[in-house]
């Protein structure tokens, strides 16, 4: 184990605490740039699906692990950050703008919303947001002009600076892409948590009645959350409708909310790592999935079987495990470090006294 | 003028009158308490002038400002700052999280410049911690400053919500029963603090309190409630020998013939 010596206030800002932390860090960020040198291209692909993910399930992630508001509607927005980034480079923009544009777009469109949908609660917000996921494909459908509704539409070329970036034909170059949006969603993330409103966000979670005490506008910093948290959706959705070179209505369908859900919930709840773990869960689920079935001799597909195991696994982590992967593994971890000493109940979450949430 | 004025304030749950015609006036530098049994609506007068609740008829002002105007998340920029009686801390975070959010109401920089970390974010965040930290010293939260609040003992707990509440340097403090649930040992220590609240850092303190002990040594003015109206105000030693506050703590019986009893129900 060990004890960092802090000598000024900067070592609690700083991004890593120690050399240690940090050579970790840049050590994964390493190898993550060669992995297209020693993968086939095949896996390469598995890999830049998984990033994606990690982009979409940090937009929730910070919506729901960081101020506690539960979103199912979150592939509606997956479907316009990349319908709103596919028409404006329609449009002639070029890919850079038409991408970092339907991030905003889809933020504010998300913020507005928020307003309405943020005086529920709990359980309500959940229900109003998920008939926002079952609308948002009606509206693909109904707006056929533009979107291409259910015929789809065909991702157009991407080229940054005269480069083109093709999955197909230079698939190292889209992973490096994808790889930097990554870097830069995580550190924006890094850098809200150790600012005011990344605290703000938090308080919201754990205690509206003394957030507001403490003088953060609750309905302000939800709506920031929901709009921050859509941008950043809409980013990954853009990015996956990309990469998939072919979108229709059915591309952004809900269960892919309930999927993004699944994935920060088995991740773990409130942490950054939580939401890489659980896209690499999401994506290599399937592939673990028709493995197995194959090896078990059947050549037919189950239908539904996917689905299915996603259930079971949502249901068992929220029973045994709530703090999802990276709770197991900073358990783990602190078995280690602190052997022979470590107790049971060390983690166990302490009943709150109680609350007054009756002022509400 | 007084620094917080309550006039005929009265607040209506249906056909309850949790607060009725309660006027008081803190003067700047006090030490004030609201005293009485339990449901005689002192802890529903903090969390009107909280603006929880908004009063049926009546007025609240702030050192001239209407607080009636405002939304509960606008009250602590006047500097107002508050605990409450069962604990309302960030169970997740740690201390000096906890002690951070009480300074959100100094934040100045932008969503953009906080994603970015811009040097001011930076300079800010220093600012914050070094108050924060004159906050830890003064209250002695030093061994926990790096702990979680879920696995902090009751008594720090208390200590922690009163240093987030001073962490937002208020001009007015306003404390939900400090001593509620202390030891002996603590509830001194409590004393103390808020003696150097008031006299080193020049706060105003209005506190809600069932230990008469520490009432009768910290605070100036105490006022006595029963059913959300005024029984007695004054000074410590007077509103104990009140006979209208001795019959609403121990029945209509202990009052002498001549007590004016007007202000108890049966």
């Amino acid at each position: 184990m060990r004890f960092p010596f802090k000598t000024s206030y900067d070592h609690d800002i700083r991004l890593f605490p120690d050399w240690w932390n940090f050579s970790l860090y840049a050590a994964l960020l390493a190898l993550a740039v060669v992995l297209p040198f020693m993968i086939d291209d095949y896996f390469l692909g598995e890999a830049t699906s998984v990033l994606i993910w990690a982009v979409a399930g940090l937009g929730l992630m910070l919506l729901t692990g960081q101020t506690g508001q539960v979103s199912l509607g979150h592939s509606a927005f997956m479907a316009l950050g990349c319908y709103s980034c596919v028409l404006l480079m329609e449009a002639g923009v070029p890919f850079v703008l038409a991408f970092l544009a339907s991030g905003v777009i889809t933020g504010i469109i998300g913020a507005v919303i928020a307003v309405p949908a943020l005086r529920l609660h709990g359980v309500y917000l959940a229900i109003a947001t998920l008939a926002l996921a079952i609308l948002a494909d009606d509206i693909i459908v109904l707006t056929a002009e533009w979107t291409g509704g259910v015929n789809g539409k065909y991702a157009p070329p991407i080229s940054i600076l005269g480069v083109t970036v093709d999955r197909w034909s230079t698939p190292d170059l889209y992973y490096w892409m994808v790889l930097l949006v990554v870097v830069g969603v995580t550190l924006a993330y890094r850098n809200l948590l150790r600012a005011p409103l990344g605290r703000a966000f938090a308080a919201v979670r754990d205690s509206e009645i003394s957030a507001q005490a403490m003088g953060i506008d609750i309905a302000r910093t939800k709506t920031m959350a929901f709009g921050l948290s859509c941008a950043i959706t809409g980013l990954g959705g853009a990015l996956m409708g990309l990469f998939s070179g072919a979108f229709n209505n059915e591309t952004f369908s809900f269960l892919l909310s309930i999927q993004l859900v699944m994935m920060i919930v088995v991740g773990g709840l409130g942490s950054i790592h939580g939401a890489f773990l659980g896209a690499l869960v999401v994506s290599f689920l399937p592939q673990v999935l028709s493995i197995t079935a194959g090896a078990l001799g059947r050549g037919v597909a189950i239908p539904g079987l996917e689905a299915a195991v996603f259930g079971v696994m949502l249901i068992g982590f929220i029973l045994f495990e709530p703090m999802g992967l990276y709770g197991r593994w900073l358990k783990i971890r602190t078995f280690l470090e602190l052997f022979p000493f470590a107790r049971k109940d060390m983690f166990r979450r302490q009943k709150a006294y109680l609350k007054t949430e009756r002022l509400r | 003028m007084s620094l917080l004025n309550l006039k005929d304030v009265t607040l209506k749950f249906g056909g309850l009158t949790a607060v009725n015609k309660l006027s008081l006036s803190v003067e700047e530098g006090q030490v004030f308490a609201l005293v009485g049994p339990n449901g005689a609506g002192k802890s529903t007068a903090f969390n009107l002038i909280s603006r929880f609740y908004t009063p049926f008829s009546g007025s609240i002002t702030f050192d001239g400002h209407d607080l009636l105007r405002l939304r509960p998340s606008q009250v602590p920029g006047l500097g107002i700052a508050r605990t409450f009686q069962n604990i309302e801390l960030f169970h997740q975070a740690t201390v000096l999280q906890n002690l951070l959010v009480g300074r959100h109401r100094h934040r100045r920089t932008t969503m953009l410049e906080e994603l970015l970390h811009l040097p001011r974010v930076r300079s800010e965040e220093r600012a914050n911690r070094l108050a924060v930290e004159e906050v830890i010293d003064f209250l002695d939260l030093q061994p926990y400053r790096d702990q979680r609040i879920a696995g902090l003992p009751y008594g720090v707990r208390k200590v922690v919500e009163l240093g987030r509440a001073l962490a937002s340097k208020p001009r007015l403090l306003l404390l939900d029963e400090p001593a509620s649930g202390l030891s002996v040992e603590e509830t001194q220590n409590m004393r103390w603090w808020i003696d150097d609240i008031r006299r080193h850092m020049g706060i105003t303190v209005l506190m809600v309190e069932h230990d008469m002990g520490l009432v009768g040594k910290v605070c100036d003015r105490v006022l006595a409630l029963a059913d959300g109206a005024k029984l007695a105000e004054g000074t410590p030693a007077e509103v104990q020998s009140h006979p209208a506050v001795i019959a609403a703590y121990l029945g209509t019986a202990a009052v002498s013939k001549g007590a004016d009893a007007k202000g108890v129900r049966a």
